[in-house]
């Protein structure tokens, strides 16, 4: 379709000029490269704490380590082949290593494009008044942070970041009616209120509706979930005069509770994909899934590349480029290598190249699997060995 | 045994209870198979009357058959025409030339029959000046099914809105309305085992911008959609008949047939789910050959939607016909050959292969105002 700019005004937000709507769709085009995809760097605390692994939770968690670490990433040659978006935290988009270098800076200089996460977390002992306590033990949320949103979204802007990152979470418990109506339409309104105003600010948003795996529900009642809250998140979308072309979907697969029956990749590839088809017009360029949580004994990484590939090889004509936006299913292994050598007080460059090379090993396995490629096991993994539960906190 | 398994998931995986699910997805892509679309001739008799007298000829109900008799019975009309679209009383009628069935003259051919099961636009009492809701979803399980039994295997839903951006037009109890009417009858006929053809027409009435009718379309149609996933329909097995993407008639700034396509594309990449089969548009007061051009146009354009994007037209491609006819039996088989030049410009144009002007028409604009089905 011919971009031309008259044409790109009509029945598109009156409230946005021609030359954000195409600085939109242009940066929202290169998030969606071919072969590419995000790593999720915007943990709040010390990625290797999400790791869940009991090498890496021993290294503190403070701001230089979590410099060294991202700077560590960031700097991987040849990262941007299979990255076209990182997404930080507010202290990163902030933050310069040792050398005094921004990382901000760092990742431009690699050709990759910073994102920032936007939403402040939802309070766990403050739900939706009068919901039902679901799996991951709280009431249905709803999320923080609209409020100075404006102002947070235009200074992050300033600072280097083209795209930004909301995350709402949902549960399902079939036999308490969850997700509700009430969470549905709180989180997708609130999703859509936030990506109005990104695009307001030249930011692409990620709009990421998350239906959380906790449970012991089958693959078939995520699918339902899945397509319900997708469904309302496009209608919200519509109603705030979101444009489509200038945002992206961070959903997460279509998967069985994590203790629930277990299906096989082909079905998630089958009913994630059904799901998609279902629901997301082919306007929106590109869909980055989340990894997610998942059972002790499963690879983390291993599990979310396959998953991706299966989608891909068996519906190779999808109108929206699929792809991953990953955090500790890109850095899990990354991390456990890193955290070994800083805990055994190995050289540090040799330590750094190991974690750089893990990285971009896992990266080349995801950014294959968006091509439908990946061989199982052709990567490296650290595996299930050391597995723990991943600290709780915020995000 | 394990593609097996992979291949009934999709069945497995919706609320939709209807037996009838692998029938419906099948009947829908036969419907929009490529180089196909519809014949809508589904007039209410009292439409279809005003067509009749229009050319001299009295409105009983053995004109009306002799009249869709024609239509039906036109050679090759299967090369183009996938369905036709029946009005209650053509669904049980005979030819009044041959006494033969109409529907089953269609089967004959392979042309599937569909029914109309709307009972047409009433006031929309609290709505804005002019706005209506549709009725018919009293019995409308049971009338499915008895038109099942007949043999129809499709059906239509036509509901409107108004544009009117002074006024405030269409309300939000318009668009609802509409879009819930919509739902519960696609729901319905899917459980009886028609494929429901969804058709949310944006009325050309008006002086509205092409891009206020995008706005409208966009706001209405995602409704739809939404209404449709929270009533269980299984949208593998449906169509969409929308409004091509135009201004109001009596807008002063009249686009170009490429900028028609082209917001009709961008509106419904906006708005439809991939996994629907096919879009097969109305022509709403379109002349023939402006409904063949810019469905042309539109099947130029590069698209990401997966979906079909066809033609259902009524006027669009009876209106020269019926002249040509005039209710003269020497005219029978000219008014055929007439009718059949224009699905074939339609055919062309949903491949976007058609030469403008090449097939005849009348060039009367057929827009008739605040138009009663």
């Amino acid at each position: 379709m011919s971009s031309n700019p008259t044409l790109a005004i009509g029945g598109l937000p009156a409230n946005l000029d021609a030359d954000i709507l195409l600085e939109l769709k242009e940066t929202a085009d290169k998030l969606c490269s071919p072969g590419k995809g995000f790593l999720a760097a915007d943990e709040s605390a010390g990625p290797w704490l999400r790791a869940g692994h009991s090498e890496a939770k021993k290294v503190p968690d403070n701001a230089e380590n979590r410099a060294a670490y991202r700077s560590v990433c960031f700097t991987t040659p040849g990262l941007s082949a299979n990255i076209s978006g990182v997404i930080l935290h507010t202290e990163t988009l902030y933050q310069e290593n040792a050398d005094g270098v921004a990382l901000v800076d760092l990742i431009k200089g690699q050709g990759m494009i910073p994102g920032i996460k936007l939403d402040k977390g939802y309070a766990k002992d403050k739900g939706l008044a009068g919901t039902k306590i679901g799996p991951l033990g709280h009431q249905e949320t709803f999320c923080r942070g609209i409020d100075d949103l404006q102002k947070r979204a235009a200074d992050a802007y300033a600072r280097g970041a083209r795209f930004a990152k909301w995350r709402n979470v949902l549960q399902i418990d079939p036999a308490q009616g969850l997700p509700s109506d009430l969470a549905i339409q709180e989180a997708c309104t609130n999703l859509a209120r936030y990506a109005a105003i990104c695009q307001s600010e030249r930011l692409v948003p990620i709009v990421e509706p998350e239906i959380v795996p906790n449970g012991n529900h089958d693959i078939f009642a995520c699918a339902a979930a899945t397509e319900r809250v997708l469904a309302a998140q496009f209608k919200a979308l519509s109603d705030a005069n979101v444009y489509l072309e200038g945002c992206v979907l961070k959903p997460n697969m279509v998967k069985n509770g994590l203790e629930g029956p277990q299906a096989t990749s082909e079905e998630i590839a089958t009913l994630t994909v059904q799901a998609l088809k279902r629901t997301v017009p082919p306007a929106v360029p590109g869909i980055f899934f989340l990894s997610g949580e998942m059972p002790l004994d499963m690879d983390n990484e291993e599990a979310a590349s396959i998953n991706l590939s299966t989608m891909n090889a068996m519906f190779p004509n999808l109108p929206w480029h699929l792809s991953f936006s990953f955090g500790k299913a890109l850095q899990k292994t990354t991390i456990v290598t890193w955290a070994k050598g800083v805990n055994a007080g190995d050289d540090v460059a040799a330590t750094n190249a190991a974690a750089q090379k893990a990285l971009l090993n896992r990266s080349a396995a995801n950014s294959q699997a968006v091509l439908g490629k990946y061989v199982a096991g052709s990567c490296a993994s650290v595996g299930t060995d050391g597995n723990i539960v991943q600290a709780a906190g915020p995000y | 045994m394990k593609l097996l398994i992979l291949a009934l998931l999709p069945l497995l995986a919706s609320s939709l209870t209807t037996p009838f699910k692998a029938e419906l997805k099948k009947t829908a892509e036969q419907l929009i198979r490529p180089g196909y679309g519809l014949l809508a001739c589904d007039e209410s008799t009292g439409t279809v009357g005003a067509r009749l007298e229009g050319i001299g000829v009295e409105n009983t109900y053995e004109n009306r058959a002799t009249w869709r008799e024609l239509l039906f019975t036109t050679p090759n009309l299967n090369k183009h025409i996938s369905g036709c679209i029946l009005f209650e009383e053509t669904l049980f009628q005979d030819g009044a030339v041959s006494g033969k069935p109409h529907v089953t003259v269609l089967n004959e051919n392979g042309i599937v029959p569909g029914i109309k099961v709307d009972m047409g636009l009433k006031p929309l009492i609290g709505g804005g000046p002019g706005e209506t809701w549709c009725s018919g979803l009293d019995g409308l399980f049971e009338r499915a099914t008895d038109y099942y039994k007949q043999g129809a295997r499709f059906a239509k839903w036509r509901t409107a809105v108004r544009i009117d951006t002074a006024q405030g037009l269409p309300t939000n109890l318009a668009v609802e309305e509409a879009a819930h009417g919509l739902a519960r009858y696609a729901r319905i006929c899917q459980e009886a085992g028609l494929v429901p053809i969804v058709e949310p027409e944006v009325l050309i009435d008006g002086t509205h911008s092409i891009e206020e009718t995008a706005k409208v379309q966009e706001r209405f149609i995602t409704l739809v959609y939404q209404k449709m996933e929270a009533s269980g329909c299984y949208l593998e097995g449906t169509l969409l008949k929308p409004s091509m993407t135009v201004s109001g008639v009596d807008c002063p700034n009249k686009p170009k047939p490429a900028e028609i396509a082209q917001m009709t594309v961008q509106t419904l990449q906006r708005c439809i789910p991939p996994a629907m089969p096919g879009v097969t548009f109305l022509s709403g007061g379109i002349s023939e050959e402006d409904a063949s051009i810019y469905l042309n146009e539109i099947n130029k354009i590069d698209r990401k939607g997966p979906w079909a994007l066809t033609f259902s037209f009524s006027r669009a491609q009876q209106s020269s016909c019926i002249k040509v006819w005039g209710g003269k039996k020497e005219n029978v088989e000219a008014a055929q050959k007439q009718l059949l030049a224009r699905t074939q410009a339609n055919s062309e144009a949903s491949k976007g292969a058609y030469v403008p002007g090449s097939q005849p028409s009348d060039e009367e604009s057929l827009y008739v105002k605040d138009y009663v089905y």
